[in-house]
């Protein structure tokens, strides 16, 4: 400062270093919020990878669908030629299977046809047993009258090595494209076996991919090769016409005849993308059908019905916690304060008892051997032979849960009456209101931004309870996150129970953001 | 000034009516369990009108009344239903005396002002009977528990021996089987395992972040404090979904340090929350003040921020211990059975309902958050009291 003073008038201001006074405080304010962010650094980077980094993850299985592509990629390319009409007459070429005949050898060495059949079983079911039957037959098919032939023609065609040498040569690619492409997963299953690419004789899929070739190509481009291999190759091309060919097609209806079916090749062409939406039309009850979207069959219609369930018994919840919290919040705020506070450990405790404690004691009372029935009978309120259901249905649930959920009602609603002054009740009654009219006239309305935040909260608690309901609920009682459990450790279709959670986050986000709104992130109090 | 009198209480037209309907509602109760319940009903009115008439008349102390007429009645239970009516006939016999003096006494009055209307004095009343009820209902269902975890019996209920108070019918059996069974020693263990761990980490870290956020200038602040709470947020199922399918790519599912860094996360929230709550009343003027006395960065967190903020970072610290200590969704998923904690193996025994050892752990468990509850509520007492101190 007294550099400052010091310097002419017109000059900057300058800081005691020399530095104008301007930038020296640009430099402290940076360094101090650099300080500031190298002390949340940490703790935003654990965050963000054990917490957020999964949570990302699971929307990203939610579309996600790389295994149709990555099992079958020649039969998807192959079907893009191919569109979907109603009627087994449509059933795709013969290009087509013999796509899905290389595509399914490779699958069935690496054993990953067991799961793309799960995968698309969730779509049509029969995929997955189809499949297997499938993996189980391909190696029996009669396409070894391909190799005898070719060894016929020239013993050479039974030399691994001499395959190997053909293979590796860089022009065959362009002339036999399918059997370079074949070569290519039986590298790969060689080596998965550990065995040497060089002492192997080639499976009757390469050999088949070999005729196709060669039928397919004009002499002239085999012709103009000069590769290794390059005179059976020409000697096997004149004589390929005279060959006994086989239907693929046929090899595949021998196996199981639904390869017939239009509606097999539809779901594989509606799922071949890497993204799909399928998993999330399964969670709104509709599903992808390769005529388009339709709804699923009626009996399958579950995921509405728990949504609905889940909103419906969160409503019922937070309705009862309003009822009962409304009381005894408001009798706390206007006790002495003393004595609030000793009737406050009473709200406490409960907040504080694990939730396991809770849930097992509603057990205890609620069952048909359990307490509050056993009072009932002793009483003679209810015969001993026809106790009360009163657990393992919606009933138990709604119980325990407003039960376990009554405190974090309680306690925001406490917080917003403490601050409500009593002289305002006290001016509406001395101007000759009724007690009814200053309560719901003058009170009320004030104590409303505390039964909003209390009842965000504890709806947002309860649509994502599992706990309580998986143990109390029984069949009817169930909310949506117990099916999101079960299938990711029953039914394992993961990608499904990525996409329920996710619209049960987006909607508790939402929620959040309503209540962010109303009462502030800030001001989230604990007790 | 005239000295004010409460206003005498009529005890033929209002007391002996009230006392006659209370008689006849609990002698019903018991009439109909003893299979007699119009004879119950009509003994019971009887019975209360006749008690209060002679407890108004002859005797005006509040206690010697009570006393004498619990002690009658329970004799008189005892003569009706051996041991077991002594409890039913000490609570009838309170109950009654009880209400008789509140009704003629007339501080059924108190709390509501002189000039409050019958209807007005039966509403206040009604009020607090039904906050009472609501206490209840918060209250009861834990302490049922406690009783029952002493059952000599493998049931969830009372049994007629612990009705009729023979000392056969308790018996120590199920903490024996919680403190044997190796099950329940190895959750103990892997409990007292993973809950510090994660505390510890949820703790320092969230500890700096929190001072980092109180900090005048911090950019993005409101998306940070979004990130940082958003676990305390997000449905427990969907927390326990993510990471079950991102720590099984990662080789973390089923390890001890997958659940740890599971349950820092779930308890960094409540560190965050209540820290920087602790901090809003921190005078900054002492850390500057400590720097112009020498004193290097370090040694001014230890020596003068640190004690000032630990009431808050200690109950910041239990919230998340008690979040790891009582969490089962997500160890659930992310744990495998070598991590099974104290909440699983009490989710999958309630689930199979195989012993009520289960009633026992729920005993030991109440007992460790009324510790809690109480640590909390001392350290909120000292944290305000030092808050007071430095004013902020």
């Amino acid at each position: 400062m007294t550099d400052a003073t010091n310097s002419p008038s017109t000059g900057p201001m300058l800081s005691a270093d020399g530095t104008p006074l301007k930038k020296s405080l640009q430099i402290a304010l940076r360094r101090q919020k650099l300080r500031a962010l190298a002390l949340i650094a940490p703790l935003l980077l654990f965050v963000l990878i054990s917490f957020i980094a999964p949570i990302a993850d699971m929307l990203f299985r939610s579309v996600e669908n790389e295994i149709v592509s990555e099992t079958i990629p020649r039969t998807v390319i192959a079907l893009e030629q191919w569109d979907y009409e109603d009627g087994n007459a449509a059933a795709p070429s013969d290009d087509v299977y013999a796509a899905l005949y290389v595509d399914l050898s490779e699958a069935e060495e690496f054993k990953t046809h067991t799961r793309l059949g799960s995968r698309l079983n969730y779509e049509t079911t029969g995929m997955s047993s189809l499949l297997r039957k499938t993996g189980r037959g391909i190696g029996r098919m009669d396409t070894d009258e391909y190799t005898k032939q070719f060894e016929a023609l020239d013993p050479k065609w039974e030399d691994p090595a001499a395959w190997v040498a053909m293979m590796q040569s860089p022009g065959v690619a362009n002339i036999l494209p399918e059997t370079a492409s074949a070569w290519q997963s039986w590298q790969r299953m060689v080596t998965n076996k550990n065995d040497v690419l060089s002492e192997e004789q080639p499976e009757d899929f390469i050999y088949t991919m070999l005729y196709r070739d060669l039928i397919a190509q004009p002499v002239s481009a085999v012709a103009a090769y000069s590769g290794p291999g390059a005179e059976m190759l020409q000697a096997a091309d004149s004589a390929v016409d005279g060959f006994e060919a086989i239907s693929l097609r046929e090899q595949f209806l021998d196996i199981d005849k639904d390869w017939a079916d239009a509606q097999i090749w539809g779901t594989i062409k509606a799922f071949s993308s890497p993204y799909t939406a399928g998993y999330f039309l399964s969670s709104v009850d509709l599903q992808q059908t390769p005529a388009g979207i339709e709804q699923q069959p009626e009996n399958q219609q579950i995921y509405m019905l728990l949504f609905g369930r889940t909103m419906f018994m969160s409503m019922v919840i937070m309705g009862s916690c309003i009822l009962l919290g409304y009381p005894i919040a408001y009798l706390l705020s206007n006790l002495p304060l003393r004595t609030s506070n000793l009737l406050l450990i009473l709200v406490l405790l409960p907040f504080w008892t694990s939730l396991l404690v809770r849930t097992s004691a509603w057990k205890v009372l609620l069952q048909q051997q359990g307490v509050i029935n056993d009072i009932l009978v002793w009483v003679g309120l209810v015969a001993d032979g026809d106790r009360l259901v009163m657990i393992n249905n919606q009933f138990g649930t709604i119980v325990a849960m407003t039960h376990i959920l009554l405190p974090f009602m309680i306690l925001p609603l406490y917080s917003v009456m403490k601050t409500i002054p009593p002289t305002y009740v006290r001016a509406a009654k001395s101007l000759g209101a009724t007690n009814w009219t200053a309560f719901w006239r003058v009170y009320f309305p004030q104590s409303v931004p505390g039964i909003g935040a209390g009842s965000i909260l504890v709806f947002i608690l309860s649509i994502g309870y599992y706990i309580t309901p998986e143990l109390v609920g029984g069949t009817t009682g169930t909310f949506i996150s117990n099916r999101i459990a079960y299938h990711i450790s029953s039914s394992l279709n993961w990608g499904l129970a990525a996409a329920l959670g996710t619209i049960l986050l987006a909607v508790v986000l939402l929620l959040y953001w309503v209540y962010d709104r109303i009462v502030g992130i800030d001001n989230v109090s604990l007790g | 000034m005239s000295k004010y009198t409460k206003p005498a209480v009529d005890l033929v037209r209002f007391v002996l009516p009230l006392m006659a309907l209370a008689g006849a509602v609990l002698g019903f109760l018991v009439g109909t369990a003893n299979g007699t319940s119009l004879l119950g009903t009509v003994l019971g009115a009887i019975c209360g009108a006749a008690l209060a008439w002679a407890l108004s008349s002859f005797i005006p102390s509040k206690r010697t009344g009570i006393l004498a007429s619990t002690v009658i009645f329970a004799l008189a239970g005892l003569l009706i239903a051996g041991p077991a009516g002594i409890v039913g006939g000490v609570i009838v016999g309170f109950v009654l005396s009880w209400l008789s003096y509140w009704l003629s006494s007339g501080s059924y009055r108190a709390g509501t002002p002189i000039y409050a209307t019958p209807g007005q004095v039966l509403w206040h009343n009604t009020f607090k009977f039904i906050c009472g009820a609501i206490f209840f209902f918060l209250i009861a269902p834990i302490l049922t528990i406690i009783p029952l975890s002493f059952n000599a019996e493998n049931f969830f209920t009372f049994t007629p021996a612990m009705l009729s108070f023979d000392p056969e019918g308790y018996s120590f059996k199920h903490y024996r089987d919680f403190f044997t069974n190796p099950d329940w020693q190895q959750a103990l263990k892997n409990s007292v395992q993973i809950a510090p761990a994660a505390t510890l980490i949820s703790v320092s870290l969230g500890t700096l972040a929190a001072i980092g956020l109180s900090q005048p200038h911090v950019p993005f602040r409101r998306a940070i404090m979004a990130i940082l709470i958003s676990p305390m947020i997000v449905p427990l199922i969907i927390s326990a979904a993510g990471m079950y399918f991102f720590y099984s790519r990662i080789g973390l599912q089923g390890t001890y340090i997958g659940v740890v860094l599971a349950h820092a996360a779930l308890g960094i929230p409540f560190v965050i929350i209540t820290v920087t709550a602790t901090l809003v009343g921190f005078d900054k003027s002492l850390t500057r003040a400590a720097a112009n006395m020498g004193a290097n960065p370090v040694t001014t967190f230890f020596k003068v921020q640190m004690p000032l903020i630990l009431p808050g970072v200690i109950s910041g610290g239990l919230f998340a211990f008690i979040t790891s200590f009582d969490e089962v969704v997500v160890v659930l998923f992310v744990g495998s059975a070598g991590q099974k904690t104290l909440p699983w193996q009490m989710f999958t025994g309630l689930r199979e309902q195989i012993s009520p050892t289960i009633l026992a752990v729920a005993t030991l468990l109440v007992g460790v958050s009324m510790l809690l509850l109480t640590t909390l509520e001392l350290l909120r007492r000292r944290s305000e009291r030092l808050r007071g101190m430095s004013p902020g």
